[in-house]
């Protein structure tokens, strides 16, 4: 099967640069410096890239939304904030392959004209930053980042900046804010950030992934990396699997793979002989599906016709035993926890949700909760200046409609019939 | 110009116009908490959505610019269960103590729910999120976080009006609340205007605190009298006593904002006025009438004047006075008294505090009004002093409450001078304590009249409520004085007053109460 990303992560010398340039790492931006910016940008968009970060938005769109004109210094951000709860693909990328993001931050600054990049990455990835900052340290002294690189007149620097540890600030404007030292609040839009973003500037923000394949598309070609994926959406992905599945990590797997396969193939099935009760496919924002839904392929469009995203693809599995209304829960305890405190809906809506489920669970639960968490939920969707109501309110609405029947009897019983853990 | 098409009417609109002021205009009520017109758009409440064709959402109408062909429904089910949604949300950890809040009666939740929601309560009890209620957090400000629906006004206030930033927001999800950094408290001279903008009770002003309910408060235009800027002013009373003063809006003189000085300058309309004329008898204060006391003071002045000469009469006019006022005050003194010791200084005692927003170094809102009506100033004020103190004056009319910066005891030390000291005026003070004879005189919320602000801006302030006690209309006192020397005025209140100033004093010519307006209009220059 062929990889784009994670063909050498075995390797624990290749976060080094020598080891990484030794498997040819570097040459891609040495093509790209005989390019033209747009020559790259056409590459990418015939990559049919899709932004990994979970919205899947077309890379090479986005970079079009830029201004034309060049008045005003533009800037690149890299999304390494990677707080999705079942997401930790990026991490991956970051501690074996951080080159493969550097050349990739290189070759996409070139073609954007832009002279700085941020690499934004969460408060709580200490050691991946740190392995960052050698990577970007060993760049510059190897001339790949500073002035004039490999003697092709183009200027760039790149700076890592460390987040506090905020969910919301995975969202590109709150990253924003929060990199320039702001309260980290999503911005109102428009303006977007291709006009006014960082600082001022006309700013585009990539996850980390979708950067890290743009080496790949200089080397191989647009055109070859999305024969690797299906139409619309090229290339592979980074999957991570985590529950109670044999082999729970990182694979990296064609973008339209089949979710089941992932599961039962790639991470080796339910451990123990457990049965499968639910899986959240793309991190803990998306909607549950039922065991029999995930026959399906894990493209961007394809999970949109069942109702689901692919998200960050982060495959949550849960095993039968466990409690729906917990499992929500917990997730709604995040979400009330995480939510910025701007916006209404989302700041006073989580918290409520939270008490809800979390009454339901406790054998609490009064008749008419369930209506009460699906119009609530109703009253959050797409209200908000972010998505982190969304968010929310997606996972708490599909749990009831897929698992209602548990909801119920939580509530009938006055007592989780699944005990008080899971 | 656009053409937007709402609830099925059409209206063609600047470029540039948001959905909110559209319909504002086309008179399709928007409800909306975070949106200010003076402050940026924050978009963060969320009441003011609407389904806007071709958008799969619904969008704010505070931050949606119109475009061309635009079609915007406000009245479908669709925007009326996402507004009632937002309401109640806003709602679930209110403390609903709107018997014991200063707010109720011009509160938006108050307002919107009766509107909007009118929905029964689906949140529980036990589940409400407490915060810290009565918070003093500096200035004229009392903050209740409780009460908070976080719409951010106030912090974008004091980031976009005063560049200050004392408040901000702190913590996340349904704990967020706004708050002052710990030991630093709100420092500036603008707060009370974070009681007029905060749509609902969490900053209350703490002087008008408990006072009184908001239902029982009438409400007139008037003019600070705090400084010369001649800030714009409702003015809030309960029959003769006024409660608060807020900024009625004017973008030429004040937007929508006032200072904490000129806030509180009501207080003085309220307390130690003088409500009775009296002379002064062997030192003791006895109660006169009207009647007899003012042909008494216009004989005593013309006698002085004919007796020992019109250079041993004088008149000291105060920056207080309306235009009408000061215009019949010198025509009483260089017509009728025939003086030239006529003369206003718009000094006080105090520190003359200005800054680069509203607050004037000249804390009279008129003297401006006195130099163009020809009443000449400071230099002539000093030489008039220096002849009082001199004993070159026999009888003196005073308009006002003090003498310029001169302390109590210098004031009663300089009318020791003067055999016979008559003084119009509203409060007790230095004057009122060395005057001969005191006339009491209506307060600027007990009569009309016209100030010019530093700018040149003639700005009228109404009448609001009649002269408490016996105190008279310093107009009708000039017009009574004027007529007992022979003056043979019919003026018939300050607007006819004004009709002639209009026709006789270049800077105003033209001008009419008509053509000032709501707003005021710059003099000639």
């Amino acid at each position: 099967m062929e990889t784009v990303l994670t063909t050498h992560f075995a390797d624990d010398g290749y976060r080094r640069i020598d080891t990484y340039r030794g498997f040819g790492g570097y040459d891609a931006l040495r093509k790209a410096l005989s390019m033209t910016p747009e020559g790259i940008i056409d590459e990418v968009k015939k990559a049919n890239l899709r932004g990994r970060g979970g919205a899947g938005f077309p890379a090479g769109v986005k970079w079009g939304f830029l201004p034309k004109d060049l008045s005003r210094p533009r800037v690149l951000v890299i999304n390494a904030d990677e707080g999705e709860p079942g997401t930790f693909k990026d991490r991956v990328i970051m501690t074996r392959g951080p080159h493969l993001l550097i050349e990739g931050i290189v070759i996409s600054c070139f073609a954007l004209r832009a002279h700085a990049c941020w690499i934004y990455i969460r408060g709580e990835f200490v050691r991946e930053a740190g392995i960052v900052d050698e990577a970007v340290a060993e760049a510059y002294a190897a001339g790949f980042l500073g002035k004039n690189i490999l003697g092709s007149g183009f200027d760039l620097d790149v700076t890592v900046h460390r987040g506090a540890g905020a969910y919301i600030c995975g969202e590109e404007t709150s990253l924003i804010n929060s990199l320039e030292g702001k309260r980290g609040w999503p911005r109102l839009k428009p303006p977007f950030p291709a006009s006014v973003g960082a600082f001022g500037l006309p700013t585009i923000v990539n996850n980390v992934e979708t950067i890290a394949d743009i080496p790949w598309i200089l080397t191989h070609g647009g055109e070859t990396f999305a024969a690797l994926g299906v139409e619309k959406n090229g290339g592979t992905r980074l999957i991570g699997v985590s529950g109670p599945v044999n082999r729970p990590g990182v694979y990296e797997l064609p973008a339209a793979v089949n979710l089941k396969e992932i599961i039962y193939t790639h991470a080796g099935g339910m451990r123990d002989g457990k049965a499968l009760k639910a899986v959240i496919p793309g991190g803990s924002s998306t909607p549950v599906l039922r065991p029999d839904e995930i026959d399906v392929s894990y493209d961007i469009e394809s999970m949109a016709k069942i109702g689901t995203m692919a998200g960050s693809g982060g495959v949550i599995v849960i095993p039968e035993g466990t409690c729906m209304v917990r499992v929500l829960s917990v997730l709604m305890n995040f979400y009330a926890h995480e939510s910025c405190g701007q916006c209404t809906p989302c700041r006073e809506g989580t918290g409520w949700l939270k008490k809800i489920v979390g009454r339901i669970e406790a054998g609490k639960g009064r008749a008419g909760d369930v209506e009460l968490i699906l119009d609530l939920c109703d009253n959050m969707m797409g209200r908000t200046i972010c998505p982190l109501a969304d968010a929310a309110a997606m996972p708490a609405q599909s749990f009831i409609w897929k698992f209602r029947e548990e909801f119920d009897r939580h509530i009938g019983e006055k007592k989780c019939p699944y005990g008080t853990r899971f | 110009m656009p053409t937007l098409t709402i609830n099925g009417m059409t209206a063609d609109v600047p470029q540039g116009t948001t959905i909110l002021n559209a319909a504002k205009e086309v008179g399709v009520e928007i409800p909306h908490y975070c949106y200010h017109p003076k402050l940026s758009i924050a978009g963060n409440c969320r009441m003011c959505l609407v389904e806007v064709e071709k958008f799969p959402k619904l969008q704010t109408a505070c931050s949606t610019v119109v475009t061309d062909g635009m079609v915007v429904r406000t009245d479908t089910e669709k925007v009326r269960k996402a507004v009632t949604g937002v309401l109640e949300l806003m709602l679930i950890h209110h403390p609903i103590d709107c018997p014991i809040c200063d707010q109720a009666g011009e509160c938006g939740l108050q307002n919107y729910y009766m509107k909007f929601g009118l929905h029964k309560s689906r949140y529980a009890l036990e589940d409400k999120v407490h915060k810290k209620k009565v918070q003093d957090i500096g200035g004229q400000i009392v903050l209740d976080a409780e009460r908070c629906i976080l719409c951010s006004r106030c912090v974008r206030f004091l980031d976009e009006v005063t560049g200050t930033r004392e408040l901000d927001f702190f913590d996340r999800s349904d704990h967020s609340e706004i708050s002052i950094f710990p030991g630093r408290p709100l420092s500036n001279n603008y707060t009370g205007n974070l009681a007029d903008i905060c749509p609902v009770g969490a900053l209350t002003s703490k002087d008008f605190r408990f006072k009184c309910r908001v239902w029982f408060l009438n409400a007139f235009d008037s003019i600070c009298t705090g400084c010369s800027k001649g800030c714009n002013v409702d003015a809030h009373h309960k029959g003769d006593i006024l409660y608060r003063l807020k900024p009625r809006w004017n973008d030429a003189v004040n937007q929508a904002w006032m200072c904490d000085f000129g806030r509180l300058t009501y207080k003085a309309m309220n307390e130690a006025r003088l409500l009775t004329p009296f002379v002064r008898e062997e030192g003791a204060r006895k109660v006169a009438a009207w009647g007899s006391l003012l042909p008494e003071v216009a004989f005593h002045l013309k006698a002085a004047a004919d007796k020992g000469g019109t250079d041993r009469v004088a008149v000291i006019a105060s920056p207080q006075s309306s235009n009408e006022e000061l215009y019949l005050l010198r025509r009483l003194a260089t017509e009728l008294l025939g003086t030239k010791n006529l003369a206003f200084t718009h000094r006080v005692a105090g520190d003359g505090f200005a800054d680069d927003f509203l607050i004037q170094a000249d804390k009279n809102p008129n003297s401006r009004g006195a130099q163009l009506l020809g009443i000449p100033g400071d230099a002539a004020f000093d030489a008039l002093v220096s002849k009082i103190a001199a004993g070159g004056i026999d009888a003196l009319l005073v308009f006002g409450n003090v003498l310029g910066a001169l302390s109590e005891e210098e004031t009663a030390e300089l009318l020791s001078k003067v055999p016979f000291v008559v003084q119009a005026g509203t409060n007790e003070g230095p004057v009122s304590k060395a005057a001969t004879a005191v006339l009491p005189s209506a307060s600027v919320a007990e009569r009309g009249g016209t100030f010019t602000n530093h700018a040149g801006r003639v700005q009228r302030f109404r009448f609001g409520f009649p002269a408490r006690g016996k105190a008279k209309n310093p107009v009708e006192i000039l017009v009574a004085l004027g007529n007992r020397m022979g003056a043979g005025w019919t003026f018939a209140g300050e607007a006819s007053v004004f009709k002639a100033i209009a026709g006789a004093e270049a800077p105003f010519a033209g001008m009419s109460y008509e053509s000032i307006g709501m707003f005021g209009q710059e003099t000639k220059r």
